[in-house]
């Protein structure tokens, strides 16, 4: 069962997160924090050398997509040489059978996960619990949330949402902890606590950062230190990865596993940085026993060769989620699906469907912040430029929205139809007020209207005393 | 993203694209541009016929209309030698999505296209980078401090920004100082504030406790429409702060009484 799409409700979710203020100071907070980190990491040795780096990673998963399907076949290939059981996943009720046929085959009971967008868009955790496995998420937002019974509001920042009061009582809740506002404490309590599920877990899970194609490693980043003992305690290992994250080299996997960190949380590297490289050897001291990698696809081959199809070099960073003004307004969750922000405002209404999600293209000012941050440079922007132009042609427009602005085009196209339009503005106003008809309504609803002038431009312009070309008021020491 | 090369505007006519904002709401502001730019020695014509640059209809997805509109200024534009227009927004429609509105095929109105991209430049832009003018050897009648509000189309659309700080930093009497988030989008984002209203609004609010906690008495901004959308933000506020269009700043030391 995956996550109800909930897009359409765009505007009263985000209400309610307007009116939450623990959820808008700890966003806010969160947001802006990583914001700056970034930009102190990133360009540490210099705007050039930072934009440089972004452009490099660009190129690398650009290069990626152009090659995808040669790349997903040398992939597998090297893949199996390391030792790795291959599957493929079209969608995600295959992905989760394989999970599920895979814990059968093992007989797994307990299952250990380290962060993974792409299970939140399959719903394996779902899928698995209903089979009566126990699902144990460790990274220590994800552990967080699912105690919490929620789902990730930010990319990297799973329970960005949440205050540490609202943390603290979460732990009470659910674990008994003593109650404790000291962060450390708290940790400290949800360290004692995993430890158990990682030493006797039969099965890991892990997503994939990256997947390498010349070498058939997955790349693997993370803080915590949580995905290494998931992937190399268990019995059994399963990576669930996107076709989408394949990189060619080792170069590249380079390139972008320094952009990842810097843009996401401003660090150079994250904590662990890890190549896999398939089951423990013989003479390996750990490792897991059976190691398979899951290729899903997932609607993604559907984005492939479109007008979107760039929308696939994304690397999960979370900074344009952090950058943007309207996610820190809100957070993720109002987006209504597994992606929030920018990003989810593009990726959601590809993956589910315009039509389940047509608020999400309008959820954006066009202020070009995702765009300036992202760090392989998707032009976010425009690709919600065309959705909202993908909206128009399905039908998919807010009502009443089609005539005014075929109204609006018949008025713009003449300059007698425009004045006549500035004079019944005027004279609109001078009636009604600061009372403005229609969805303008809504603009009264916050601010103030300022007064339309009593001449426009145009007739300033006609009434202005004729001036000659003032070359001679070009004065010296102007030019 | 590169934008089309193109020529130096030095000794050009310029045409005023003074945006429909401006024409109906802020005419004035339209004058302080006029004013400003013959200061400096400029020709000014404005040419009669128009009206919109389409970017309502191009960011609400209704491009049919927007190529419409966009043929229209074509229309009206179709002798102009440079455009230049007091807004980063307008700037940014004529010059990244009008090539982007029309295709080869579609033969001249893509080469208009393309032609209108290279010749239209945004005030600050047009002054600094185009004439090479930061010092417009002018001094206001009195002592003020400014700080700017980076619009977005201009800042992250064309790169601007340091352009209206020059010219403010060379202004007699103006002290120039800091804005927190000055990148950061006030909200308007054109139809989705009435989209949008209380995300829009949301936004706007963390502008206005920043621009009340500046130490600037005027915010200077290149966009009267994100001007719009601040103003009245402040003045539901009872804020006493406000909003104004750098053209107008500019003009002030002209001595007119503009700002």
């Amino acid at each position: 069962m995956t996550l109800e799409v909930q897009s359409n409700d765009f505007i009263a979710l985000a209400d309610i997160a307007l009116h939450n203020d623990d959820l808008q100071h700890a966003i806010g907070e969160g947001t802006r924090t990583a914001y700056y980190r970034r930009l102190d990491t990133m360009f540490a040795h210099g705007d050039e050398h930072g934009e440089f780096m972004r452009q490099q990673a660009a190129e690398a998963k650009r290069r990626a997509l152009r090659e995808l399907p040669d790349l997903l076949e040398k992939a597998e290939r090297n893949l199996k040489k390391n030792g790795y059981q291959v599957e493929w996943a079209e969608d995600a009720a295959q992905a989760n059978q394989l999970v599920l046929d895979i814990a059968r085959r093992h007989q797994a009971h307990t299952v250990t996960k380290s962060k993974s967008m792409l299970t939140e868009e399959l719903g394996t955790n779902s899928a698995m619990e209903a089979a009566g496995l126990r699902v144990v998420e460790t990274d220590l937002g994800e552990y967080i949330i699912q105690l919490a019974g929620e789902t990730p509001s930010h990319i990297v920042g799973p329970v960005m949402h949440k205050t540490k009061a609202e943390i603290r009582d979460v732990f009470v809740r659910e674990l008994d902890m003593a109650p404790t506002d000291n962060a450390e404490e708290m940790v400290a309590f949800a360290r004692r606590m995993l430890r158990d599920d990682f030493l006797n877990a039969d099965m890991g899970i892990s997503g994939g950062n990256f997947l390498i194609a010349e070498t058939g490693s997955i790349g693997l980043v993370m803080n915590e230190g949580n995905g290494r003992m998931c992937t190399s305690l268990p019995r059994v290992h399963i990576a669930l990865i996107g076709i989408e994250k394949i990189v060619d080299t080792v170069e590249d996997y380079a390139t972008l596993t320094q952009v990842l960190p810097s843009s996401s949380t401003g660090q150079k590297m994250t904590v662990y940085t890890n190549i896999l490289n398939g089951p423990g050897r013989a003479d390996e001291g750990d490792g897991p026993e059976q190691a398979y990698v899951i290729l899903v696809d997932n609607g993604r081959s559907d984005i492939y060769a479109t007008k979107y199809t760039e929308v696939l070099s994304c690397i999960r960073c979370g900074a344009c989620q952090n950058a943007c003004p309207v996610y820190r307004t809100m957070g993720g969750h109002a987006y209504g699906w597994v992606y929030g922000g920018p990003i989810g405002a593009v990726l959601t209404p590809l993956f589910v469907g315009l039509e389940k999600a047509t608020p999400l293209p309008h959820a954006s000012s066009l202020c070009g912040s995702c765009k300036q941050v992202c760090p392989v440079d998707i032009d976010l922007p425009r690709m919600l430029l065309d959705l909202r132009w993908d909206l128009v042609r399905e039908g998919e427009s807010q009502a009443g929205w089609d005539a005014a602005m075929k109204m609006w085009a018949i008025g713009m196209t003449s300059p007698a139809r425009f004045a006549l339009g500035g004079k019944a503005a005027r004279a609109g106003q001078a009636i009604m007020g600061d009372y403005m008809p229609g969805p303008l309504g809504n603009w009264s609803k916050h601010r103030d209207f300022p007064d339309f002038a009593p001449k426009p431009f145009r007739q300033l312009w006609k009434e202005r005393a004729p001036t000659l070309y003032p070359a001679t008021k070009m004065r010296e020491g102007l030019s | 993203m590169a934008l089309p090369a193109r020529e130096s505007p030095i000794g050009k006519r310029v045409s005023l694209f003074v945006t429909c904002i401006v024409d109906m709401i802020y005419p004035n502001t339209g004058m302080s541009v006029v004013d400003i730019l013959e200061h400096v020695g400029v020709e000014v014509d404005f040419p009669p016929d128009q009206t919109c640059c389409a970017q309502p209809a191009f960011n609400a997805g209704y491009r049919a209309e927007a190529r419409t509109v966009a043929k229209h200024f074509f229309k009206a534009f179709k002798d102009a030698e440079v455009i230049v227009t007091p807004s980063g927004s307008c700037a940014a429609m004529v010059r990244h999505e009008y090539p982007h509105l029309f295709t080869p095929e579609d033969g001249e109105p893509y080469e208009q296209a393309q032609r209108m991209a290279s010749i239209t430049w945004e005030f600050s832009e047009f002054l600094v980078e185009g004439l090479g003018i930061a010092n417009l050897d002018l001094t206001l009648p009195e002592k003020r401090s400014f700080a700017i509000h980076d619009a977005c189309h201009g800042l992250r659309g064309l790169g601007l920004g340091g352009a209206s700080r020059d010219l403010i930093s060379h202004l007699g009497n103006a002290e120039l100082t800091e804005l927190n988030e000055c990148e950061v989008c006030c909200g308007f984002g054109g139809l989705f504030s009435v989209k949008m209203p209380d995300i829009s609004n949301a936004m706007l609010q963390n502008k206005i406790d920043n621009i009340n906690a500046s130490a600037a008495d005027t915010i200077v901004t290149g966009d009267v429409s994100c001007l719009t959308q601040m103003n009245g933000g402040l003045s539901r506020k009872k804020s006493g702060k406000r909003v104004v269009h750098l053209a107008d700043v500019l003009a002030q030391a002209l001595g007119g009484e503009r700002a």
